[in-house]
């Protein structure tokens, strides 16, 4: 997906390192390859953390943090979609939906 | 265990492909003869072996197999005629709302009690892909109850959810079926569903498949291992082209209303309002409309990685320019300055606002991205239509 760019800086993504257990399971499901497993030096294999490699690739989909055991990652999810985006701004965030014809 | 049952094999004694001459209930003393229905014209299909009252027995379905768990319906990895024009129906947005499957278990080939589980949406265009891509393959197909609903867009709402997964395991009586405890969920399914909570919830532990369909069968020859490129979405030519007619089917409503105002406003003048200028000027403003549909519901998709600038909104306002500049040729001694600023204006607005509107239909955009170039983009496509119409509406009564 590197030929899809989008905005810069904007990605609500976060990962806590202390409770990161690094069983990987944030890597196997996101679908842009936002995080990856890295040797954080602690001795051999057993001192694998998650990282985030590219957090502008982060389209907030939550896969990650809804399959995180520790909670290690966190994110707000949500539809990007113009009018559900309209529709929060007019009725609030609970009301929102993208119509009924949309996904 | 897991013989097929009710397959007609023309054997002797059959009678699923008894003659038409028959006509067993023909009433007495109407003249008919044997060989012609009282409605005249060819008699239609006998009832299929396999169909039971109440229920609809879908095309889909070639056979039952019988498990411990009751008959488990074997679906066929072609695609039919319905099948086929359902698809075309649902990608042209017809019906696209009501489109699917009973949830529950299904089959494909011959799977025994050690055969995957691949648990799919019950979106009928989901389950025909799937199906379809399980050519060579035995294997149990569990169909959650996403209401209709694709998975990603389903796993987005919650509907492809843990707890969905692990009730349709439980009702499906799963346990019963197969040996093992391992269900394969799409992977774009995990933004619904949690591993964790699916392992609670009903005991089976979750594999996360490829992404794509086309990639099932080499994930499950090598042994459930995916290759990098399998974990990747991809947004190709083909795959944003085919959003397209549902994105300008969507504009219908708003297209009637629009259409509806611009001869309104195009017609009016110094002579309060004229037909003659709402046909004439409404036309030019109609083909502006239609120019900016055209931008930002197919151009943009389709040149997506060339256009230049990464918010879609100055996206759609640079193909909508130059849709503009090839109607400004057209229009050339027809329309005025005044005027062709106004369709300027109104072209761009149009074609920026459905560029943005198409992030929901790309799988990379972050919802926190849209957010951001909306709350800049709105007010200057709202003010560009504003202007647009004051410019049109002035260059009526100049002209």
């Amino acid at each position: 997906m590197q030929d899809f760019r989008y905005l810069s800086g904007v990605s609500t993504l976060k990962l806590d390192p202390d409770a990161c257990t690094g069983c990987g399971l944030c890597t196997v499901v996101c679908p842009h390859g936002v995080m990856a497993l890295e040797n954080n030096g602690e001795g051999g294999g057993k001192g694998k953390k998650a990282k985030i490699v590219d957090l502008d690739g982060c389209m907030e989909c939550g896969a990650c943090a809804n399959n995180c055991p520790t909670d290690a990652v966190q994110v707000t999810p949500g539809v990007g979609c113009a009018t559900y985006i309209i529709q929060s701004w007019i009725y609030g965030k609970e009301a929102a939906t993208c119509g009924v014809n949309c996904c | 265990m897991l013989e097929p049952k009710n397959e007609c094999s023309d054997t002797p004694g059959c009678d699923c492909h008894a003659g038409k001459e028959m006509l067993p209930m023909a009433p007495a003393g109407t003249g008919e003869t044997a060989e012609v229905a009282c409605r005249g014209g060819a008699l239609g299909k006998r009832a299929d072996p396999m169909e039971r009252p109440g229920y609809v027995l879908r095309s889909f379905v070639e056979a039952f197999v019988r498990t411990p768990a009751g008959p488990v319906p074997r679906v066929r990895t072609t695609l039919d005629r319905s099948d086929r024009m359902g698809v075309l129906a649902a990608r042209l947005g017809f019906g696209r709302n009501d489109y699917r499957v009973a949830p529950g278990l299904y089959c494909v080939g011959n799977p025994t009690p050690d055969s995957p589980v691949l648990v799919t949406a019950n979106y009928k265009l989901t389950f025909d892909a799937l199906r379809r891509a399980l050519a060579n393959t035995s294997a149990w197909i569990l169909v959650a109850d996403t209401r209709g609903i694709n998975v990603w867009c389903a796993a987005g709402d919650a509907l492809f959810s843990s707890e969905e997964v692990s009730r349709r395991a439980a009702s499906s009586r799963l346990a019963d079926v197969v040996n093992h405890r391992r269900l394969v969920l799409p992977q774009l399914a995990a933004t619904g569903v949690s591993a964790k909570a699916v392992k609670k919830g009903c005991g089976f532990s979750v594999v996360w498949g490829p992404v794509r369909v086309e990639d099932i069968e080499p994930f499950l020859s090598a042994g459930m291992n995916t290759e990098p490129a399998m974990r990747r979405v991809t947004f190709s030519l083909k795959e944003r082209l085919v959003l397209v007619p549902v994105e300008i089917t969507l504009l219908w409503k708003g297209l009637l209303i629009g259409l509806a105002a611009i001869f309104l406003i195009s017609g009016i003048g110094s002579h309060i309002f004229s037909l003659s200028m709402a046909w004439s000027r409404g036309g030019m403003a109609a083909a502006a409309g239609l120019a900016g549909i055209v931008a930002g519901t197919v151009l943009t998709p389709a040149l997506l990685p060339w256009i230049p600038s990464r918010p879609f909104a100055v996206k759609g306002l640079i193909l909508g320019a130059l849709a503009w500049a090839i109607l400004a040729l057209l229009f050339q001694g027809k329309a005025g300055g005044l005027e062709m600023t106004a369709l300027l204006l109104f072209t761009i607005a149009v074609s920026s606002y459905l560029a943005v509107n198409f992030t929901g239909s790309t799988p990379f955009t972050s919802p926190s991205g849209v957010e951001k170039e909306m709350r800049i983009a709105i007010p200057f496509q709202a003010a560009a239509t504003l202007l647009a119409i004051v410019a049109w509406v002035g260059a009526g009564f100049i002209g």
